[in-house]
């Protein structure tokens, strides 16, 4: 007698105020969302959303009145499409078409998004996405039309761009809040290249980034960037997680100094930087490009705070043994509140995180499929901040518990 | 007798919920049902198709019973009356 068929499994929304912290946390299962009081004591779980299909891409858009989620489920066997909720997923939109699509003329198939971007404040129907094969996709009436950004695709260096071990991905887009021509995308392997003229022209701007792969580790692209952060007060400042290499920019990614200060290793994936210090920033180093787990079985996340020339190990909360993680270019995040809250995913599906910037740190979820994105924002941002003040007091070294499951999938 | 698609179980949002879509017109290949087929129900022929127009690689359509893998691919003739079913492959992670 053949086996009952399972039903696929359904979760209901995610219950938020306004003032809430929200994660959302991409795995290779489906979307999950956690939200919790902006104290962050407690969080409740929804999900999986879109079960089965890989979660990449995920975007909180708040401009404009907006509490929007987008995300980027991608089936293997049906192919990567965008859908949203604006009702923290108890319903979502997927269009029957979807709308990120090469156009004829590109020669090329979507594979993958990899990252959706919210533009400025000051254009709020603005959005960006990263894809794989290498694309920038924007569109400019809140997501109903998108575009392939023609002068990144006709980049005379895209023929040589290499796929790295997770394909040929755009996985980073860093919309300068300041500067309205200034876009700064991350490709792996392509190396940092940026636009200052709104997207029409992209130049590389690796100068410093080495490549080691190569017979000249200093070329002008081709670099295997993780990710790169953007401090948002700050524009200029930028922190660099290479494949080999921990790097600083002061002029908007101009140039790059080596900030491989007293870390255990300078290959890693992931990257956070602090919401209001421009010099402190967050890593979690990895053994080699050959093993890509944390080493000697400690799972440590590493914060500087004077911008890259010393780094101090966190480990408060986190496993010091048989703790053989990894930590990938999109699983961390950190939130706009004050203190912030610093958090990740690992392979293993477990989330962290920590709501005194890093001094301690609490197991939030584990058992989720391996965790590839995480995301981080505050639902109506100016009441949040208000009441984070107010326990900032209670707050500070006190580990969060762990997470209330909202609804069993 | 009419072409029809079979349709799986995950793309049954896109199929207005229906197990089957029988077409109108008679085609003479695969590629010409999946073209009629992209008339009635967009969201299916997007969902087998690249935009390049191949069938997605973990995909597999079957005119009764052969893989047009094994045929002639969007080519392959379908007879009338035929059923094209459109199944995921076994692939996954």
């Amino acid at each position: 007698m053949p086996a009952k068929k399972l039903k696929t499994p359904v979760s209901s929304g995610l219950s938020v105020r306004d003032g809430d912290a929200l994660l959302l946390v991409g795995t290779m299962k489906g979307l999950f969302l956690f939200a919790s009081r902006p104290g962050r004591r407690r969080w409740s779980m929804a999900g999986p959303f879109f079960p089965g299909s890989s979660v990449y891409g995920a975007a909180f858009d708040a401009r404009a009145g907006r509490k929007r989620i987008w995300a980027a489920p991608s089936s293997m066997h049906w192919g990567a499409e965008l859908a949203w909720t604006d009702d923290f997923g108890r319903t979502w939109e997927r269009p029957e078409v979807p709308l990120v699509r090469f156009p004829e003329s590109s020669g090329a198939a979507l594979k993958n998004i990899w990252q959706i971007a919210p533009g400025r404040a000051s254009e709020p129907d603005t959005l960006c996405c990263g894809v794989e094969p290498a694309a920038l996709f924007e569109s400019r009436d809140a997501g109903r039309t998108w575009q392939l950004n023609a002068g990144l695709w006709g980049h005379p260096h895209r023929e040589k761009w290499q796929p790295g071990g997770g394909g040929l991905a755009l996985h980073t887009i860093l919309v300068d809040p300041a500067d309205q021509g200034r876009i700064t995308i991350a490709i792996s392997t392509g190396g940092v290249y940026r636009t200052d003229d709104g997207g029409r022209t992209w130049a590389a701007r690796n100068r410093g980034v080495r490549a080691e792969y190569f017979p000249d580790p200093n070329p002008e692209f081709g670099q295997c960037v993780h990710k790169v952060v953007q401090h948002r007060a700050k524009p200029g400042r930028l922190f660099l997680q290479n494949h080999w290499g921990l790097y600083r920019s002061d002029d908007g990614g101009d140039t790059w100094t080596d900030i491989a200060n007293g870390v255990p290793s300078d290959f890693g994936f992931c990257m956070g930087i602090h919401p209001q210090d421009p010099d402190t920033a967050y890593i979690v180093p990895l053994h080699s490009d050959m093993f890509r787990c944390t080493p000697d079985g400690k799972l440590r996340v590493y914060r500087t705070r004077d911008a890259g020339k010393t780094w101090q190990p966190l480990t408060r909360g986190l496993p010091q043994k048989n703790a053989l993680e990894t930590v990938i270019r999109d699983a961390m995040a950190v939130d706009s509140l004050d203190p912030a809250g610093i958090y990740f995913g690992t392979r293993s599906g477990k989330l962290y995180g920590s709501r005194d910037e890093g001094r301690s740190w609490t197991l939030l979820q584990e058992g989720l499929p391996p965790i590839v994105c995480v995301k981080a924002a505050v639902v109506a941002n100016s009441r949040a901040k208000k009441r984070a003040g107010n326990v900032r007091g209670r707050a500070r070294g006190t580990a969060p518990r762990r997470v209330r499951r909202k609804r069993a999938a | 007798m009419a072409v029809r698609f079979l349709i799986p179980g995950p793309l049954r949002p896109f199929s207005g919920g229906v197990s089957s879509v029988a077409l109108t017109a008679s085609p003479a290949t695969v590629g010409d049902a999946l073209a009629a087929l992209r008339a009635l129900h967009p969201g299916l022929t997007e969902r087998v198709l690249t935009e390049m127009g191949d069938v997605r690689p973990h995909v597999n359509l079957f005119v009764a019973e052969t893989n047009i893998r094994d045929a002639s691919g969007l080519a392959t003739r379908v007879p009338d009356g035929a059923e094209i079913a459109i199944l995921p492959a076994v692939s996954g992670g």
